[in-house]
Parts: C-alpha cells; sequence; structure tokens
C-alpha cells in the first residue's frame, strides 16, 4: 500500500564520513528489496535513514509521494527490526508487542486482539507473558517481528535481523520472512551482507559499494548480468572466476594463453575476464589448463579448483569449475577446460566498467 | 587435612575477632542503657542487662522532657526519617535527572558540563558550609525540613553512576522505542526507570543512610529543638546531662545512641538483597 522514493540522498556524518552518496531508488508496493553489500558500506545508515533514526544531509525522501525528510519516526509509520532485537527487557513480550500501540492510543481490546491474533501468526503465543530473557534468540526474534508486525505500518525495515540466529535457523527465518512478507504485502527493505540471504528474499536487489548502489535489480539480473566487476564479484557463490587479461592483436590474452572470440575491446588497458563456474567445461581442445589443486564433491555436483596455467608460479590465479558428474580427479593432474565465450564477461579493472 | 582444618579454624578465628571487636561497643553501650543512672555513675560500662529497659526507652521515646527540655527522641527520629527519605529520593530524582539529560540529549555542553558536576565532589558540603549556611539563613530556611535537605541534595556521584548505566544501555533500545512512539518522558519512565530498578534502590539505600547520619549541616542548621535530628540529638543530650545538680543520665544517651542506630541497619539489612543485587548485577 506504500511506495517509497528516494532521490539524490546523501548522509555525512559529523565525523566527515560520506556514508551515503547519491542514492536514487523506487520502491513500489508491496515490494521486497533487499540493500546488500560489504561491511562499512552505508546499508545501514541509509534504512536507518530511512526509519527517520538519522538526519538525511541532502536529497529528498518520499512515502506515497509525501516528503518525509522532517518527519519524525514515530509519524513515518514505519516499523523496524534490529539486529539484536532491542526489546524491552522488563516487558513481557505482550507489553513488548503492544508498547507502540498503546503509544498511539489504541483501545485496549482492539490492542488485546492485535497482539494475539499476530502472536499465534508468528507461533509465540504461548510465551506472551514471558520475558524476553526467558526466550530462545529464534523466538526472540519472532517477538522482534510480531513487535513490527503488530502495527500494520506502511514499511518494514529489517537490519540483518538473521544474523545472531544459527545457519539451520536462520534459513528457516529466511523462508517465514519471506512467506509472511508475502501474506501481508507491505513494502519492506532488508539488509543484509549475506548474500546467500539476498538472492533468496529479493523481489529486487540493491548491491551497494562504497556509499552508492552500484546496480539494482532482480537476483537474476544481477547474476547474469552485472554492470560493474563490483556487482559481478559480489554476487554468486561460489564467486565467479576473475582472470587478468588484455587485449593484443584481436585476442584476448589471459596469462601465456591467447583466447579466440573476442572483438573490439580497447588494448593497453588492463582487463579482467569473469566466467561462472557452471559456465566452464572439461573438453580435450579447450583453450585453458588447469593443474588440479582440490576436488569438493557437494553430492549433485563437485567443484574442482586448480591454477591456471600459463600464469607466473609466485601469483598463481586459481580458477573454480562446477562440474556435474562426480569426477575422479588426483591433485596435481592437468586438465583442459573450454567455457562458452558469449557468456563470458570482461571488465575494466581500473574503473570496474564491464566492457563485454 | 589436618593444613586445612587449622586454615579454617584460623581464618574463622580472625573473621570472629573482627566481628566481636566491630560489634563490642554497640553490645556496651546497649547493655549500659539498661541500667539505671547510679549504676552507671557507680559502676562505669555495663557488660550485660540491667532491669531498666522499659522504662528508659519508653522515658526517651515518649515522655516530653525526657531527654531534652522539649523533643522526644520519637520526634527527632522523625526528623532524621523525613531527612533520610528526602536526602535519598531528592538525590536519586536529580542525579537521574542530570544523566538522563546528559546522555540522551545531544547538546553541545554535554560533556563538559559533567566534567563541572563531577569536579563538585572536590567541592563538598564542609567547604562550602558558610556560604551554603547564608544562603538557607537569607532564604529564612534555618530550623526547616527544606533547609535541611536541599543544600545536600546535588549529587555528583549519584549522577556519575545514573550516567555509567545509561550508556551501557543498548541504544537500539531508545530507537525502538522513538519507532514505538515514546517521547522523551515516556522513554524515561516506561524503559529507563525499570531498568535502574535496582541501581535506584542501591542508591537510595546508600543515600539514605549518609543522609541520616548527616552531622555537621544539621548541626549548623538547626537551633531550635523540635528540629533536632536524632544524631544531633546525641551530641546535644551531653549538655543536657551535665546541666543541674542531678544525677547524669548516661543512660539515656546509650538509649538514644541505639535508636540512632536501629534504622540504618534495618533498611539495610531488608533491603540487602536489592542492594548487592543493584551493585553486581543489571538486567539488559
Ligand atoms: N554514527 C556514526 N558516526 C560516524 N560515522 C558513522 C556512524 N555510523 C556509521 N558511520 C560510518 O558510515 C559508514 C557506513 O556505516 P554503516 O553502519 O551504514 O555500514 P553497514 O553497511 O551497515 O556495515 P555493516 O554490514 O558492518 O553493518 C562506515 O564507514 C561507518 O564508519
Ligand atoms: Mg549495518
Amino acid at each position: 500500500m506504500s511506495t517509497l522514493t528516494l532521490s539524490g540522498i546523501n548522509k555525512r556524518y559529523d565525523n566527515g564520513a560520506h556514508a551515503v552518496r547519491g542514492v536514487d531508488m523506487e520502491i513500489s508496493d508491496g515490494e521486497l528489496i533487499v540493500f546488500v553489500g560489504p561491511s562499512g558500506c552505508g546499508k545501514s545508515t541509509l534504512l536507518r535513514m530511512v526509519a527517520g533514526l538519522e538526519n538525511i544531509t541532502e536529497g529528498e525522501m518520499k512515502i506515497d509521494g509525501v516528503r518525509i525528510n522532517e518527519t519524525s519516526p514515530a509519524d513515518r509509520d514505519v516499523a523496524m527490526v534490529f539486529q539484536n532485537y532491542a526489546l524491552y527487557p522488563h516487558m513481557t513480550v505482550f507489553r513488548n508487542m503492544a508498547y507502540g500501540l498503546s503509544n498511539r492510543g489504541m483501545a485496549a481490546s482492539e490492542i488485546e486482539a492485535k497482539v494475539r491474533e499476530t502472536a499465534a501468526m508468528l507461533r509465540i503465543g504461548d510465551y506472551l507473558e514471558r520475558k524476553p530473557a526467558q526466550l530462545s534468540g529464534g523466538q526472540r526474534q519472532r517477538v522482534a517481528m510480531g513487535r513490527a508486525i503488530v502495527r500494520s505500518p506502511k514499511l518494514f525495515l529489517f537490519d540483518e535481523p538473521l544474523s545472531n540466529l544459527d545457519a539451520k535457523l536462520r534459513v528457516q527465518m529466511r523462508i517465514e520472512i519471506k512467506r509472511l512478507q508475502r501474506e501481508l504485502g507491505v513494502t519492506s527493505i532488508y539488509v543484509t551482507h549475506d548474500q546467500t540471504e539476498a538472492m533468496t528474499l529479493a523481489d529486487r536487489l540493491a548491491v551497494i559499494n562504497e556509499g552508492k548502489v552500484e546496480q539494482m535489480g532482480s537476483p537474476m539480473d544481477l547474476y547474469s548480468d552485472p554492470k560493474t566487476l563490483f556487482v559481478a564479484s559480489f554476487i554468486g557463490s561460489p564467486h565467479i572466476n576473475l582472470l587478468p587479461a588484455s587485449f593484443e592483436a584481436g585476442q584476448l590474452q589471459v596469462g601465456a594463453t591467447a583466447l579466440p572470440g573476442f572483438e573490439g575491446l580497447p588494448e593497453a588497458v588492463p582487463l579482467m575476464l569473469g566466467i561462472r563456474p557452471e559456465h566452464i567445461a572439461q573438453h580435450p581442445e579447450g583453450g585453458i589448463e588447469i593443474s588440479v589443486d582440490l576436488v569438493e564433491q557437494l553430492g549433485a555436483d563437485s567443484l574442482i579448483y586448480g591454477a591456471v596455467s600459463g600464469f607466473d608460479s609466485a601469483e598463481p590465479e586459481e580458477l573454480c569449475v562446477r562440474a556435474g558428474e562426480a569426477l575422479q580427479l588426483a591433485p596435481g593432474e592437468r586438465i583442459k577446460l573450454n567455457f562458452e565465450v558469449d557468456r563470458a564477461m570482461v571488465f575494466r579493472t581500473d574503473n570496474g566498467e564491464r566492457l563485454v | 587435612m589436618n593444613n586445612s582444618f587449622w586454615r579454617k579454624l584460623s581464618t574463622h578465628g580472625i573473621l570472629i575477632l573482627g566481628t566481636i571487636f566491630m560489634s563490642a561497643p554497640v553490645w556496651v553501650a546497649f547493655m549500659s542503657s539498661t541500667h539505671a543512672a547510679d549504676t552507671l555513675f557507680r559502676e562505669g560500662l555495663q557488660y550485660w542487662f540491667g532491669g531498666h529497659f522499659f522504662e528508659t526507652y519508653n522515658e526517651v521515646l515518649f515522655v516530653e522532657g525526657g531527654v531534652m527540655k522539649k523533643v522526644t527522641a520519637l520526634e527527632m527520629l522523625g526528623n532524621s526519617m523525613i531527612l533520610g527519605l528526602g536526602f535519598a529520593i531528592g538525590k536519586v530524582v536529580i542525579s537521574m535527572s542530570a544523566a538522563y539529560a546528559i546522555v540522551y540529549f545531544r547538546f553541545r555542553l554535554a560533556t563538559p558540563l559533567f566534567w563541572v558536576i563531577f569536579l563538585t565532589l572536590l567541592l563538598p558540603l564542609e567547604v562550602r558550609i558558610v556560604p551554603s549556611y547564608e544562603v538557607v539563613a537569607g532564604l529564612g530556611l534555618l530550623n526547616t525540613h527544606t533547609g535541611l535537605i536541599v543544600p545536600l541534595i546535588a549529587s555528583a556521584t549519584g549522577t556519575f553512576f545514573f550516567r555509567q548505566y545509561f550508556k551501557s544501555v543498548p541504544e537500539e533500545l531508545l530507537e525502538a522505542a522513538r519507532l514505538d512512539n515514546a517521547g522523551p518522558m515516556r522513554f524515561l519512565i516506561d524503559v529507563l526507570v525499570p531498568l535502574s530498578k535496582t541501581m535506584i534502590a542501591a542508591i537510595m539505600i546508600i543515600m539514605f543512610v549518609v543522609g541520616w547520619n548527616q552531622y555537621l549541616w544539621p548541626l549548623i542548621m538547626t537551633t531550635e529543638e523540635n528540629s533536632y535530628t536524632i544524631v544531633i540529638g546525641i551530641k546535644q543530650i551531653y549538655q543536657v546531662l551535665s546541666e543541674g545538680g542531678e544525677l547524669p543520665q548516661f543512660q539515656k544517651a546509650f538509649a538514644l545512641t541505639i535508636l540512632a542506630v536501629l534504622p540504618p541497619v534495618l533498611v539495610v539489612l531488608v533491603f540487602q538483597s536489592w542492594f548487592v543485587k543493584g551493585l553486581v548485577e543489571s538486567e539488559k
């Protein structure tokens, strides 16, 4: 029921840190947007500006077309789930969830009904009389979610809400958050530095680097069509293979090997060849040769790691190949590889721009 | 085994000796207070119960002229209670509000102001007693409870403790409260006060005892018997004792001493568990 528009948003902290640099973004109704990026890139800062917990240095922010730069956090009608949950330790689960409602002057009977309904939805109905200290980490997480949901806000904001949970619970809660968000249809922003979480949750994903949105789009778009070297290297697990290259005499020179099939690239500029592990396959006449270091058997497929021949052995370049069948390879064995030229990417190393 | 037995014996021995050393004077005072004036005059201090407990304490507590000329010990206890409670509550309220302002309101002078408050530790009442007296006298507050309490009420120590505690409260709690539409007063009352209740209790207990035992300020401030606190009463009774040709009423002085110790001891005993909890742990 709500859209969020950011235009030219900048944040400079008092200490001079320029944490967010010119972010433009349009988030439509009911979308789940994930901000993803390395630590310190400004994701939390941007989210907290949306919440109203940080001032906006420059730019304009609108909810449903109405400017909210000067609106207080409470009046923005947004709800936030914090990384450490920030539950009120001295209040029961019920009071924790009811507090925001009673502060808004809702009638006690209505509060009671809303809290019970939300608690049932999150399966915390049995714990309403407990204090947060008497709950497990996962239950506390649900209470924190409940506190946000019960208010039926215009926007949900999540700042790394799952990072205090163990791996199994994290996957469960991730699915649950996605399900709840679908059901409730509330426009949401979710901050994480975990790219798996980002890929699985997002309708659209904003990759943030040094305060700027590098690229925004659906997870598959970003995966298959990254616009910059940073996005390519950030999205995907295992990581994309990146090999330093240069364009000489109409051929892409990677180490000592010349690879055909590339055209019109600038010469005398350091380049980076990017190939996803699943786009490489063993081939008797392949142009790239590796000597196998390690094979990881994942069951359905296996990952082969090896050093690319033709590079200085002092600075070896590792390559990862995703092979469908379980290959029996001994360490040190040399294999030849071929890759799909039309799915390979070439970037400029200096500014990260994608050329092919 | 043998070794540990002797170790146990010696440590317990030392502890018992220490306890006796500390409590013996109280015991002697209590015992002496249950004897008649002439026994004390003839035989000196007493180490066991005498037969005049009810008589002495009744006279001291309830009979006008029994101990002072006009005021009974009960009234003096009342004054002390008002001083102790006013002192404790006032200090907690003032230092908590000061710490709240310093920690949660980002005004430019917050840190310098905190250090100024902290520096007042170097200026205890004893140092500024003359100007304080001038002010209180000028306001016509001599011999009043207000005059007794207000000049003592600001507390650098309390402010310091609350500040440290508030700083340890996670900032997200404040942010969550802001999103929950809780203004500054709401946040203080609904979140900070309940969170710091053990801390409040501990500071109140300490301050009550300190307030109860105030000596110099009430001594200077109070010139009428009706406003004497019990501690001042103990001091004054010796003047009364030696007046006139009667036997000095030492048993009454001792009774007054015992009465003066009793309330702080009770407070500490009753609230002991809270007290320790407040100083040792924090519910977060
Ligand atoms: N209150 C502050 N005052 C000054 N600088 C700050 C403040 N908060 C954050 N910064 C700086 O702003 C930048 C972005 O911080 P932010 O917390 O948004 O990072 P993040 O992307 O959320 O990282 P993480 O994944 O580690 O949470 C950092 O360089 C940080 O040092
Ligand atoms: Mg963060």
